[in-house]
């Protein structure tokens, strides 16, 4: 076990400090998506939407900063370690892969949530957003499981990208704008409808995303999916099935990619 | 028993352009304490067998072993004591100093952080890279680099090392600085096991206590570096500079002469010829003049491990 967190924060401390050496990263990363959540809070308010659904966009870009790392930082990541050489240093270290991820993940949060909080007090400073946090703890909760999931989702696609040579990059653009969608990241997810939403709740954004808005902004209870507490069970349930999916799948892909030669050769 | 052994390994990839037979039916055992020296040209499968020794990668056949465990099942028990070092690497991330990026490293053996600084700062003394500890590693030259690469290798004081062409393009003085500090550290311990691959035949003759030869997948001579150059004791090398090129595969006709290399240098070539006969210099000389070159260097030399490989192989090293 102590091997296990030697390993998590061997890897997560290139990231941490990656953010602290290099903060300029994090003024364009927090600056450019206010832009893109400026648009939508324009459209709310000239469709004259409930003051809510501004706020529903700033938590959406907060959650979405998440997600963009959970896919660029996490799931594609083996990717670019393969390219720079570090990969066959990981996977021939005694320290699992798991842990590697854990690190990533660890190392990532910590960069994406210095991002967030800007993308928060800007956002609802510009936008003069009112929450109301009904639940802090809950809210709390929710946000962490909610994280736990999504990362645990991206070192599940991990292992797939462990055997993807350029795909990789495409596969991560392409998860972008579907889940965007999906996710609900800028409306309330049950616009989609029953059958649609039900199915998109497998992303943990999702789910994360409709629970939060409920605690954070009481009065759009009606645009709610279901109960925040019962999305707290989904999102603990997704994190096992993905962290457990992870496992089985890594293995797999590293047994593959170890018997067809694609890990580390590029030429392939 | 052995610190490496491989039993009929076999090596095959499927490409788009077909199967590429990368290692034929090979052969070694590697005693502990040994520094073991394979040698061969760029393709030879040099690379492929160290990928699967350092369970990388699976064979297609045959088994290979590390300290009595097996590679493709006995992963977790091999992991903890190796290391490798490849030329040319890029690993660690540039935004983090040479210690920095070494205590990453030793994190993922699960080396305590104090053990780990203790053994940074000795491998830094005796790589003699105390001067870059504090720097960015994107700011480093390649030589600067290539040591902090091989102190990533040491670090973890495996039993069994593999280094994969450590020196390649490397300045003269890094890697004397390389060479002299892989002796030491064998010296300290007498279990402590390295397994070079390179075609630098002088590294291999000053470093391996024997040498394997694989050329196109297959181990084609294995012996102790005198030992294999016996394989041309009977014969000489004689090495010509040439200007301008010529066609010179007429050599082969002349007697004594057994193989001849040639390499493209500026306005001339570059030959090197394994011969038998001290008379047939003559012939070789007179035969160059009559097709039109001329002779800018020429040199009797005794015979070289490229020589070894020319004999077998009938091609070159590099």
């Amino acid at each position: 076990m102590i091997e296990f967190l030697r390993a998590v924060k061997g890897r997560a401390y290139p990231r941490v400090i990656g953010a602290l050496r290099e903060p300029s990263w994090m003024l364009w990363d927090t600056f450019l998506p206010l832009l893109s959540l400026s648009a939508y809070v324009f459209v709310y308010r000239s469709l004259h939407a409930p003051r809510e659904f501004e706020g529903f966009v700033i938590l959406g870009g907060i959650m979405t900063a998440y997600w963009l790392n959970v896919l660029w930082g996490m799931a594609s990541q083996f990717y670019w370690e393969k390219e720079t050489g570090n990969l066959q240093y990981y996977i021939m270290a005694p320290a699992s892969l798991e842990s590697i991820l854990a690190g990533m993940a660890l190392g990532g949060m910590f960069g994406t949530t210095t991002r967030a909080i800007g993308i928060l007090l800007l956002g609802t400073w510009l936008f003069k957003v009112d929450m109301s946090v009904t639940n802090p703890y809950l809210l709390l909760l929710i946000f962490v499981i909610c994280l736990a999931a999504m990362y645990a989702m991206g070192m599940m696609f991990s292992s797939l990208f462990l055997l993807w040579g350029r795909e990789a990059w495409v596969t991560s653009s392409l998860f972008e704008e579907p889940i965007y969608f999906l996710s609900g990241q800028n409306f309330p997810v049950k616009a989609l409808g029953p059958y649609l939403s039900m199915a998109a709740s497998i992303i943990p954004l999702t789910l994360g995303l409709d629970a939060m808005r409920q605690l954070i902004f009481p009065s759009s209870i009606k645009f709610a999916l279901m109960d925040p507490y019962l999305e707290l069970l989904f999102l603990s349930i997704l994190t096992i099935v993905y962290l457990f999916l992870a496992k089985v799948f890594l293995r797999k892909m590293e047994n593959i990619g170890k018997t067809k030669g694609t890990i580390l050769t590029r030429w392939l | 028993m052995y610190a490496i052994e491989v039993r009929n390994l076999w090596r095959i990839f499927k490409t788009r352009d077909g199967v590429v037979e990368a290692l034929r039916d090979v052969n070694l055992k590697i005693k502990k304490g040994e520094l073991f020296g394979l040698l061969g040209p760029n393709g030879a499968g040099k690379t492929t067998l160290i990928r699967i020794l350092t369970t990388l990668l699976l064979p297609t056949k045959g088994e290979a072993y590390v300290w009595g465990y097996s590679t493709a099942t006995e992963e977790r028990k091999i992991r903890p004591i190796i290391n490798m070092v490849s030329g040319g690497e890029y690993s660690g991330y540039g935004l983090l100093t040479v210690k920095e990026n070494l205590w990453m490293f030793s994190q993922f053996y699960g080396i305590p952080g104090k053990v780990a600084k203790r053994r940074i700062e000795y491998l830094a003394r005796r790589l003699k890279f105390e001067d870059i500890l504090n720097k960015k590693v994107r700011n480093l030259s390649t030589g600067q680099r290539q040591k902090m690469n091989v102190a990533r290798a040491f670090l973890t004081d495996p039993k069994v090392i593999f280094l994969d062409e450590p020196t390649l393009g490397l300045d003269v003085e890094v890697a004397r600085v390389i060479r002299d500090f892989v002796k030491e550290w064998l010296l300290e311990n007498d279990e402590r096991t390295v397994l070079l691959t390179t075609h630098y035949m002088h590294e291999a003759e000053e470093l391996c206590d024997r040498i394997a030869i694989i050329n196109e997948g297959r181990i084609i001579a294995l012996d102790t570096s005198d030992n294999l150059k016996k394989l041309v004791s009977r014969e000489f090398s004689l090495v010509l500079r040439i200007h301008p090129k010529i066609n010179i595969s007429w050599i082969n006709k002349i007697e004594g002469v057994q193989k001849y290399l040639t390499r493209e240098e500026e306005n001339g070539l570059r030959v090197r010829i394994i011969m038998s006969r001290e008379e047939s210099i003559a012939d070789v000389v007179d035969g160059i003049i009559k097709h039109g070159a001329k002779i800018s260097y020429l040199k009797k030399e005794e015979p070289t491990l490229e020589d070894v490989f020319l004999k077998l192989t009938g091609r070159g090293l590099e």
